[in-house]
Protein backbone atom coordinates (compact mmCIF):
# COMPACT_ATOMS: atom_id res chain seq x y z
CA UNK A 1 0.00 0.00 0.00
CA UNK A 2 1.25 2.96 -1.21
CA UNK A 3 1.41 6.59 1.00
CA UNK A 4 -0.96 8.21 -1.05
CA UNK A 5 -3.51 5.28 -1.05
CA UNK A 6 -3.15 4.96 2.70
CA UNK A 7 -4.17 8.69 2.72
CA UNK A 8 -7.10 8.21 0.39
CA UNK A 9 -8.96 5.74 3.17
CA UNK A 10 -7.96 7.25 5.74
CA UNK A 11 -9.68 10.45 4.12
CA UNK A 12 -12.35 8.35 2.69
CA UNK A 13 -12.97 6.96 6.54
CA UNK A 14 -13.48 10.69 8.08
CA UNK A 15 -15.65 11.66 5.37
CA UNK A 16 -17.87 8.65 5.81
CA UNK A 17 -17.94 9.41 9.43
CA UNK A 18 -18.44 13.21 9.37
CA UNK A 19 -21.13 12.83 6.75
CA UNK A 20 -22.85 9.78 8.70
CA UNK A 21 -22.30 11.89 12.19
CA UNK A 22 -24.41 15.37 10.07
CA UNK A 23 -26.95 13.00 9.36
CA UNK A 24 -28.24 11.67 12.33
CA UNK A 25 -27.59 14.84 14.55
CA UNK A 26 -30.41 15.88 16.49
CA UNK A 27 -28.84 19.42 16.79
CA UNK A 28 -28.26 21.43 13.06
CA UNK A 29 -25.67 23.41 14.21
CA UNK A 30 -24.21 20.02 15.09
CA UNK A 31 -25.19 18.67 11.70
CA UNK A 32 -24.05 21.91 9.89
CA UNK A 33 -20.24 21.75 11.42
CA UNK A 34 -19.91 17.97 10.90
CA UNK A 35 -20.87 18.75 6.99
CA UNK A 36 -17.83 21.12 7.23
CA UNK A 37 -15.80 18.70 8.44
CA UNK A 38 -16.92 16.00 5.24
CA UNK A 39 -16.77 18.48 2.57
CA UNK A 40 -13.09 19.46 3.65
CA UNK A 41 -12.22 16.15 3.78
CA UNK A 42 -13.42 15.74 0.44
CA UNK A 43 -11.62 18.85 -0.65
CA UNK A 44 -8.49 16.78 0.15
CA UNK A 45 -9.48 13.94 -1.89
CA UNK A 46 -10.00 16.16 -4.87
CA UNK A 47 -6.81 17.25 -4.29
CA UNK A 48 -5.44 13.45 -4.42
CA UNK A 49 -7.15 12.73 -7.61
CA UNK A 50 -5.82 15.45 -9.05
CA UNK A 51 -8.58 17.87 -9.52
CA UNK A 52 -6.34 21.20 -7.35
CA UNK A 53 -8.91 24.08 -8.94
CA UNK A 54 -11.77 21.75 -7.23
CA UNK A 55 -10.25 21.60 -4.26
CA UNK A 56 -10.02 25.12 -3.98
CA UNK A 57 -13.70 25.86 -5.20
CA UNK A 58 -15.15 22.96 -2.64
CA UNK A 59 -13.53 24.63 -0.07
CA UNK A 60 -14.62 28.17 -1.12
CA UNK A 61 -18.23 27.64 -2.52
CA UNK A 62 -19.22 24.35 -0.27
CA UNK A 63 -17.20 24.38 2.81
CA UNK A 64 -17.02 28.16 3.07
CA UNK A 65 -19.84 29.78 1.46
CA UNK A 66 -22.80 27.30 1.66
CA UNK A 67 -22.77 25.90 5.41
CA UNK A 68 -22.11 30.16 6.11
CA UNK A 69 -25.59 30.62 4.39
CA UNK A 70 -27.23 27.14 6.49
CA UNK A 71 -25.29 28.93 9.74
CA UNK A 72 -26.97 32.20 8.94
CA UNK A 73 -30.76 30.06 8.02
CA UNK A 74 -30.23 28.31 11.56
CA UNK A 75 -29.34 31.21 14.17
CA UNK A 76 -32.13 33.62 12.26
CA UNK A 77 -34.85 30.98 12.47
CA UNK A 78 -34.51 30.75 16.23
CA UNK A 79 -35.60 27.62 16.63
CA UNK A 80 -35.30 24.68 19.01
CA UNK A 81 -32.44 22.95 19.40
CA UNK A 82 -34.10 19.84 18.18
CA UNK A 83 -34.94 21.92 15.06
CA UNK A 84 -38.90 21.23 16.16
CA UNK A 85 -37.80 17.64 15.47
CA UNK A 86 -38.22 16.43 18.06
CA UNK A 87 -37.01 12.11 16.73
CA UNK A 88 -40.52 11.87 16.35
CA UNK A 89 -40.74 9.69 13.57
CA UNK A 90 -38.07 6.27 13.82
CA UNK A 91 -40.41 4.35 11.10
CA UNK A 92 -38.70 6.78 8.61
CA UNK A 93 -36.12 5.11 9.02
CA UNK A 94 -37.47 1.95 7.65
CA UNK A 95 -38.80 3.15 4.29
CA UNK A 96 -34.83 5.26 4.07
CA UNK A 97 -33.26 1.31 5.13
CA UNK A 98 -35.67 -0.17 2.24
CA UNK A 99 -34.29 2.73 -0.49
CA UNK A 100 -30.58 2.45 0.66
CA UNK A 101 -30.82 -1.41 0.31
CA UNK A 102 -32.42 -0.88 -3.26
CA UNK A 103 -29.83 1.78 -4.09
CA UNK A 104 -26.91 -0.36 -2.68
CA UNK A 105 -27.98 -3.50 -5.17
CA UNK A 106 -28.23 -1.03 -7.75
CA UNK A 107 -24.84 0.20 -7.67
CA UNK A 108 -23.19 -3.40 -6.85
CA UNK A 109 -24.88 -4.05 -10.00
CA UNK A 110 -23.43 -1.70 -11.95
CA UNK A 111 -19.70 -2.18 -10.91
CA UNK A 112 -19.92 -5.40 -11.59
CA UNK A 113 -21.46 -5.08 -15.19
CA UNK A 114 -19.11 -1.50 -16.13
CA UNK A 115 -15.62 -2.46 -17.52
CA UNK A 116 -13.08 -3.83 -14.92
CA UNK A 117 -11.38 -1.02 -13.33
CA UNK A 118 -10.15 -2.68 -10.33
CA UNK A 119 -6.10 -1.90 -11.41
CA UNK A 120 -4.49 0.98 -9.02
CA UNK A 121 -4.36 4.09 -11.01
CA UNK A 122 -1.22 6.59 -11.28
CA UNK A 123 -1.32 9.92 -9.92
CA UNK A 124 -1.72 12.73 -12.40
CA UNK A 125 -2.52 16.32 -11.52
CA UNK A 126 -4.54 19.08 -13.93
CA UNK A 127 -3.21 22.62 -13.19
CA UNK A 128 -6.10 25.10 -12.83
CA UNK A 129 -4.98 26.81 -15.87
CA UNK A 130 -5.61 23.50 -18.01
CA UNK A 131 -9.04 23.44 -16.35
CA UNK A 132 -9.71 26.48 -16.89
CA UNK A 133 -8.66 26.99 -20.42
CA UNK A 134 -10.80 23.49 -20.96
CA UNK A 135 -13.66 24.98 -19.52
CA UNK A 136 -13.93 27.97 -21.72
CA UNK A 137 -12.96 26.58 -24.94
CA UNK A 138 -15.38 23.19 -24.66
CA UNK A 139 -18.16 24.37 -22.67
CA UNK A 140 -18.67 28.32 -23.17
CA UNK A 141 -22.27 27.53 -23.53
CA UNK A 142 -22.51 26.14 -20.40
CA UNK A 143 -20.66 28.81 -18.70
CA UNK A 144 -23.06 31.45 -20.05
CA UNK A 145 -26.32 29.37 -19.04
CA UNK A 146 -25.21 28.65 -15.69
CA UNK A 147 -23.88 32.45 -15.43
CA UNK A 148 -28.53 33.09 -16.38
CA UNK A 149 -29.37 30.66 -13.33
CA UNK A 150 -26.71 32.17 -11.01
CA UNK A 151 -28.91 35.15 -11.76
CA UNK A 152 -32.42 33.64 -11.94
CA UNK A 153 -31.54 32.39 -8.49
CA UNK A 154 -30.16 35.53 -6.84
CA UNK A 155 -33.91 37.30 -8.24
CA UNK A 156 -35.52 34.25 -6.79
CA UNK A 157 -33.70 34.20 -3.92
CA UNK A 158 -34.35 38.24 -3.20
CA UNK A 159 -37.87 37.84 -4.41
CA UNK A 160 -39.14 34.95 -1.65
CA UNK A 161 -36.62 36.45 1.50
CA UNK A 162 -38.54 39.91 0.77
CA UNK A 163 -41.51 40.91 3.78
CA UNK A 164 -45.00 40.78 2.18
CA UNK A 165 -46.52 44.03 2.14
CA UNK A 166 -49.00 43.13 5.07
CA UNK A 167 -46.10 42.60 7.69
CA UNK A 168 -44.08 45.80 6.15
CA UNK A 169 -47.57 47.85 7.70
CA UNK A 170 -47.79 45.82 10.26
CA UNK A 171 -44.08 46.75 11.61
CA UNK A 172 -45.15 50.95 10.68
CA UNK A 173 -48.11 50.98 12.92
CA UNK B 1 -2.81 5.00 -5.92
CA UNK B 2 -6.17 3.31 -5.16
CA UNK B 3 -8.05 1.72 -7.93
CA UNK B 4 -11.25 3.60 -9.43
CA UNK B 5 -13.40 0.57 -8.20
CA UNK B 6 -12.58 2.10 -4.33
CA UNK B 7 -13.38 5.80 -5.36
CA UNK B 8 -16.42 4.62 -6.75
CA UNK B 9 -17.55 2.59 -3.07
CA UNK B 10 -16.73 5.60 -1.44
CA UNK B 11 -18.89 7.60 -4.05
CA UNK B 12 -22.15 5.42 -3.70
CA UNK B 13 -22.18 4.88 0.02
CA UNK B 14 -21.82 8.85 0.13
CA UNK B 15 -24.39 8.65 -2.21
CA UNK B 16 -26.70 6.53 -0.12
CA UNK B 17 -26.07 8.14 3.07
CA UNK B 18 -27.06 11.35 1.72
CA UNK B 19 -30.55 9.29 -0.20
CA UNK B 20 -31.19 8.29 3.47
CA UNK B 21 -31.26 11.59 5.13
CA UNK B 22 -33.35 12.81 2.53
CA UNK B 23 -36.10 10.39 3.06
CA UNK B 24 -35.62 9.88 6.83
CA UNK B 25 -35.44 13.13 8.40
CA UNK B 26 -38.42 15.53 8.79
CA UNK B 27 -36.78 18.84 8.46
CA UNK B 28 -36.44 21.19 5.60
CA UNK B 29 -33.09 21.74 6.47
CA UNK B 30 -31.92 18.50 7.22
CA UNK B 31 -33.25 17.78 3.44
CA UNK B 32 -31.55 20.37 2.01
CA UNK B 33 -28.46 19.09 3.67
CA UNK B 34 -28.71 15.24 2.12
CA UNK B 35 -29.48 17.11 -1.28
CA UNK B 36 -25.97 18.55 -0.47
CA UNK B 37 -24.40 15.27 0.19
CA UNK B 38 -25.54 13.49 -2.88
CA UNK B 39 -24.20 16.45 -5.34
CA UNK B 40 -21.13 15.99 -3.40
CA UNK B 41 -20.50 12.17 -3.38
CA UNK B 42 -21.18 12.35 -7.75
CA UNK B 43 -18.89 15.05 -8.21
CA UNK B 44 -16.33 12.52 -6.38
CA UNK B 45 -17.26 9.65 -8.60
CA UNK B 46 -16.34 11.97 -12.10
CA UNK B 47 -13.23 13.30 -10.34
CA UNK B 48 -12.56 9.82 -10.09
CA UNK B 49 -13.41 8.87 -13.72
CA UNK B 50 -11.47 11.96 -14.90
CA UNK B 51 -8.50 10.69 -13.59
CA UNK B 52 -8.85 7.00 -14.74
CA UNK B 53 -9.73 8.16 -17.92
CA UNK B 54 -7.23 10.99 -18.30
CA UNK B 55 -10.00 13.16 -19.47
CA UNK B 56 -10.28 16.80 -18.28
CA UNK B 57 -14.36 16.27 -18.81
CA UNK B 58 -15.11 15.29 -15.47
CA UNK B 59 -13.69 18.21 -13.69
CA UNK B 60 -15.59 20.26 -15.75
CA UNK B 61 -18.87 18.80 -15.51
CA UNK B 62 -17.80 19.06 -11.17
CA UNK B 63 -17.38 22.74 -11.72
CA UNK B 64 -21.00 23.17 -13.01
CA UNK B 65 -21.90 21.10 -10.45
CA UNK B 66 -20.82 23.31 -7.67
CA UNK B 67 -22.56 26.62 -9.56
CA UNK B 68 -26.15 24.41 -9.59
CA UNK B 69 -25.54 23.45 -6.13
CA UNK B 70 -24.82 27.42 -4.88
CA UNK B 71 -28.01 28.09 -7.15
CA UNK B 72 -30.47 25.33 -5.27
CA UNK B 73 -28.91 26.14 -2.01
CA UNK B 74 -30.15 29.61 -2.47
CA UNK B 75 -33.34 29.43 -3.93
CA UNK B 76 -33.76 26.62 -1.10
CA UNK B 77 -33.28 28.53 1.53
CA UNK B 78 -34.72 31.17 0.45
CA UNK B 79 -38.08 29.03 0.72
CA UNK B 80 -37.31 27.94 3.96
CA UNK B 81 -37.31 31.00 5.10
CA UNK B 82 -40.88 31.67 3.80
CA UNK B 83 -41.99 28.10 4.97
CA UNK B 84 -41.18 28.99 8.02
CA UNK B 85 -42.77 32.61 8.42
CA UNK B 86 -45.78 31.50 7.58
CA UNK B 87 -46.40 28.26 9.49
CA UNK B 88 -43.82 28.70 12.33
CA UNK B 89 -42.76 25.47 11.46
CA UNK B 90 -39.52 23.44 9.66
CA UNK B 91 -41.28 19.92 9.65
CA UNK B 92 -42.42 19.25 5.86
CA UNK B 93 -45.37 17.07 7.31
CA UNK B 94 -47.07 20.16 8.50
CA UNK B 95 -47.19 21.86 4.69
CA UNK B 96 -49.80 19.76 2.91
CA UNK B 97 -52.27 22.37 2.39
CA UNK B 98 -52.43 23.42 -1.11
CA UNK B 99 -53.21 27.28 -1.22
CA UNK B 100 -52.13 28.31 2.23
CA UNK B 101 -55.11 28.13 3.84
CA UNK B 102 -55.18 29.86 7.16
Amino acid sequence: MTFASLIFYLLGLVVLIATLLAVTARNLMHAVVHLVISFVGTAMLFYLLGASLLAALEVIVYAGAIMVLFVFIVMTLAMPVSGGEGWRYPLQWLPAGVLCLVLLVAFTALLAAGPSVAQPMSLASASPLDLGVYVFQRYWLAVEVVSFLLFAALAGALYLGRKSRTERQGEGR
Amino acid sequence: MVPLEHVLVLASLLFLVGAACVVARRNLLMIIIGVEVMLNAAGLALVGGSLYWRNLDGQALVVFILAVAAAEVSVGLALVVLAHRRRRSLNPDDFKMLGGSR
